[in-house]
């Protein structure tokens, strides 16, 4: 097979860490007894709960009505019993609204859930609307609802739709297997998109260390004109929405722009796949896959499980602690989030529980800069991030302004490589609040 | 176990290379240099080196101590310095001259601008340069390598006395390239100076091109100057302090600009400044003052090649 790797300037080559879990097949796990499923797991308004304590639920069955149009509905992920509707600590390291339902262990679907028809006959309107309904967001990670995506408004010319199988996050498999597992099911579901969107163009970007997905996604789109596979060189943090477009389409996205504003929607392979399965199925969101690995549990796997299901259980189930965890993270380890604890709630976002020991989980100690300019080789956005985390440290926001601070896309990538070990990144975006909350407060006294 | 576990803003995961990795790979680096110097020079030279390196440690120790500061003589700059110093200066130095230049690199030209990092000349060059206008006789002293050292002029200072061709009373280039003439300490072994320099391009911490250019530039201006004289070109190439100069200090971090674009002004810069002290100006050497101007320069220079933001529309 001979490809041309693209892709995009700057970047890092963290150790990829892949290899406890690549070549597992996706396990299903054990039918949670209890679930807490929170109100809010995508990026816009919560959700309204629709149940009360008492209340019978089935699987499938809507239980937090979305809030506006940038909002996702929730669901039930099994049939029980709703035990409280109540605050919980979640991700966010706060606690949240959810509701929290005891399984009966019986799996009842609930009656609303039916195929949607096939695509050649849904009309774009339809399939945005079923995925709406069914709760649908950016499976990468980021949440973003899945059918305001889908809904670009009219005057922007779409023609390019990109599915991101890049999954550049060291430790995280799980697009991985997706690919390798269901790689009809991610091509029906970027097909519905396609129509929803009107566009004749799409990609599936992939990382070239992954060469056995390359295989079966060419294999997938053999009979489809449309659509195209692109092999990405591996480099962090190729996955970025601004990174992958540029690499897959040789188009910057303007600076403080959305994709949109070249034509592009970008989503992830996992999004695309439970598009298929809501279509065919009916089935919203209510399962998802995550890779939960890391030196400190015993038997690193992918997993899919009941949203809701809370993150001890799924650690219990890889045979739990190897050794005394030092630090839990959800999501990958170059831009997922550390836990206080382990007993959330694996929620729609989680693609991956990652647990490091105490010797990883050590806190560096910050040094002088040394100006190496190693951050400034390889900030993907091409800023200067030892001068916007100096000006942030010193209260300097116009400053951190003037070095365009706002066009951080929060990679991470300049403070893993500052050798003086900075506190780049967490200086950036401190700068990068508080320019957005003045610019809010100007438009708001204007 | 809950309230064991850290919670810090992402990333979690970090490079190997730290500080002081980078600074124990230049130290590595230089050592081919320094055992040819040793070899070369005998004791003496041992002797000044050591003094070099040991002053710049307790000196930035000491003043780190004074001011109040965490002490980080164990990131290995102090000693990459006090090398570096050791180096720059003549066989034939007294005791006492690498004690004071260490002191004023470190102390004067380090630590007073904050440490590691923000001092905007080379503390080693300045050092350097510092002996020189101070005690300027004793720092031109070159002597032959060797046991019975005689004093004896640089290539350059008898290239400087020709014009533009290759005298006579020069070593021989084979002589001058693997640093069997006089010069300083450790200016004189090209060949060592470069395959240290490898060193570093390989493990990541310095970029050729600094180096390349640098290098580049003094030979396409010699070329030009002399009428296409090869040789000559070669002789200024590897003599003189311009392979320490420009694979060593050029490439310091704290020195030079940050942009991609910047470091490679700065390199030419430095080039062609080298090349016209060494022709036109008082001195048969240009290198330090050169690399000294340019990183006095540096702020202005990065100022002017920010690079463009990705998708930044201009
Ligand atoms: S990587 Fe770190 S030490 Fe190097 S220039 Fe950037 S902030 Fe400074
Ligand atoms: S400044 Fe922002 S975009 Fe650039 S490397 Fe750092 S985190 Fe990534």
């Amino acid at each position: 097979m001979k490809m041309k790797f693209v892709t995009f300037r700057g970047g890092i080559h963290p150790p990829e860490a892949k290899e406890a879990t690549e070549h597992l097949k996706t396990e299903k796990a054990v039918e949670p007894t209890i679930v807490v499923i929170p109100m809010q797991q995508h990026i816009g308004a919560p959700c309204e709960p629709i149940v009360q304590a008492g209340e019978i639920v089935k699987v499938g069955q809507k239980i937090g009505e979305a809030q506006g149009f940038v909002s996702a509905p929730v669901h039930s992920s099994v049939s029980g019993i709703v035990k409280a509707v109540t605050d919980v600590p979640v991700a966010t390291g706060n606690e949240a609204l959810a509701v929290i339902i005891e399984s009966d262990g019986k799996n009842e679907i609930d009656p609303s859930i039916k195929p949607k028809g096939d695509i050649e006959k849904l009309q774009p309107k339809e399939i945005v609307d079923a995925i709406k309904e069914a709760g649908i967001v950016g499976m990468g990670g980021a949440t973003f609802p899945t059918h305001v995506k889908l809904s670009p408004p009219p005057e922007k010319n779409i023609d390019t739709i990109i599915l991101n199988g890049a999954e550049c996050e060291p430790y995280l498999t799980t697009d991985h297997r997706l690919m390798l597992e269901k790689p009809e099911e991610i091509v029906y579901g970027l097909k519905a998109m396609m129509k929803a969107v009107g566009v004749k163009k799409a990609y599936i970007g992939i990382e070239n260390n992954k060469p056995d997905a390359i295989e079966v996604m060419l294999k997938a789109i053999e009979k489809e004109d449309e659509i195209k596979v692109v092999a990405l060189q591996t480099k962090y943090p190729q996955g970025g929405e601004k990174q992958l477009i540029y690499a897959v389409t040789n188009k910057e996205v303007p600076s403080g722009g959305l994709p949109m504003e070249v034509g592009v929607i970008v989503s992830n392979v996992a999004t695309a796949a439970q598009i298929a399965l809501t279509i065919k199925t009916g089935m919203p969101l209510i399962e998802r896959v995550a890779t939960v690995t890391g030196k400190a549990i015993k038997n690193p796997k992918n997993i899919l499980f009941k949203i809701g299901t809370p993150v001890n259980k799924l650690i219990e189930e890889c045979g739990g602690y190897a050794t005394t965890p030092g630090k839990l993270i959800l999501g990958g380890p170059m831009m997922g989030n550390a836990q206080h604890t382990d007993e959330i709630p694996a929620v729609k976002g989680t693609s991956g529980i990652l647990v490091f020991d105490q010797e990883q989980a050590k806190q560096p100690n910050p040094r002088n800069c040394i100006r190496c300019a190693r951050c400034v080789e390889i900030c993907p956005a091409n800023l200067q991030p030892l001068y916007i985390s100096e000006n942030s440290l010193a209260n300097r926001m116009e400053q951190a302004e003037n070095y365009r601070a706002l066009d951080c896309i929060e990679c991470g990538s300049c403070s893993y490589v500052c050798p003086a070990r900075r506190p780049l990144l967490p200086s950036i975006r401190v700068a990068k609040n508080q320019i957005i909350a003045k610019k809010r407060e100007q438009k708001n006294n204007k | 176990m809950d309230d064991k576990l850290i919670v810090s803003s992402s990333p979690h995961i970090l490079d190997d290379d730290t500080t002081q990795r980078i600074m124990l790979d230049v130290a590595i680096a230089l050592l081919p240099a320094t055992i040819a110097a040793i070899f070369y020079f005998k004791g003496s030279a041992a002797t000044l080196i050591l003094l070099a390196v040991l002053t710049a440690v307790a000196t930035e120790a000491l003043v780190q101590k004074i001011m109040g500061r965490p002490v980080t003589i164990n990131d290995f700059s102090a000693v990459v310095t006090g090398l570096l110093l050791g180096l720059n200066i003549p066989g034939s130095a007294a005791w006492w001259m690498p004690v004071v230049g260490s002191f004023v690199a470190i102390a004067i030209v380090k630590q007073i601008f904050g440490g590691v990092g923000h001092n905007f000349m080379n503390p080693a060059l300045a050092g350097r340069i510092f002996l020189t206008l101070s005690w300027t006789d004793r720092m031109t002293a070159w002597i032959t390598p060797g046991v019975d050292a005689v004093s004896t002029a640089t290539p350059l200072a008898a290239l400087k006395e020709a014009g533009a061709s290759v005298p006579a009373n020069v070593p021989s280039l084979m002589d001058t390239i693997i640093g069997n003439t006089g010069g300083s300490l450790g200016e004189t072994s090209a060949i060592l100076l470069i395959l240290g320099g490898i060193y570093l391009v390989w493990r990541g911490v310095i970029s050729a091109k600094v180096p390349g250019i640098y290098i580049g530039t003094v030979a396409v201006l010699t070329l030009l100057y002399s009428g296409f004289d090869i040789q000559y070109m070669l002789y200024h190439v590897f003599s003189g302090g311009l392979m320490i100069g420009a694979i060593y200090m050029a490439t310091d971090y704290a020195s030079s600009p940050v942009t991609p674009k910047g470091r490679m002004y700065f390199a030419f810069g430095c080039g062609l400044l080298t090349t016209l002290i060494r022709l036109f100006g008082a001195y048969p050497e240009g290198v330090a003052f050169s690399i000294l101007l340019m990183n006095v320069a540096s702020p202005l220079i990065d100022r002017y090649t920010s690079p463009r933001v990705f998708g930044e529309v201009k």
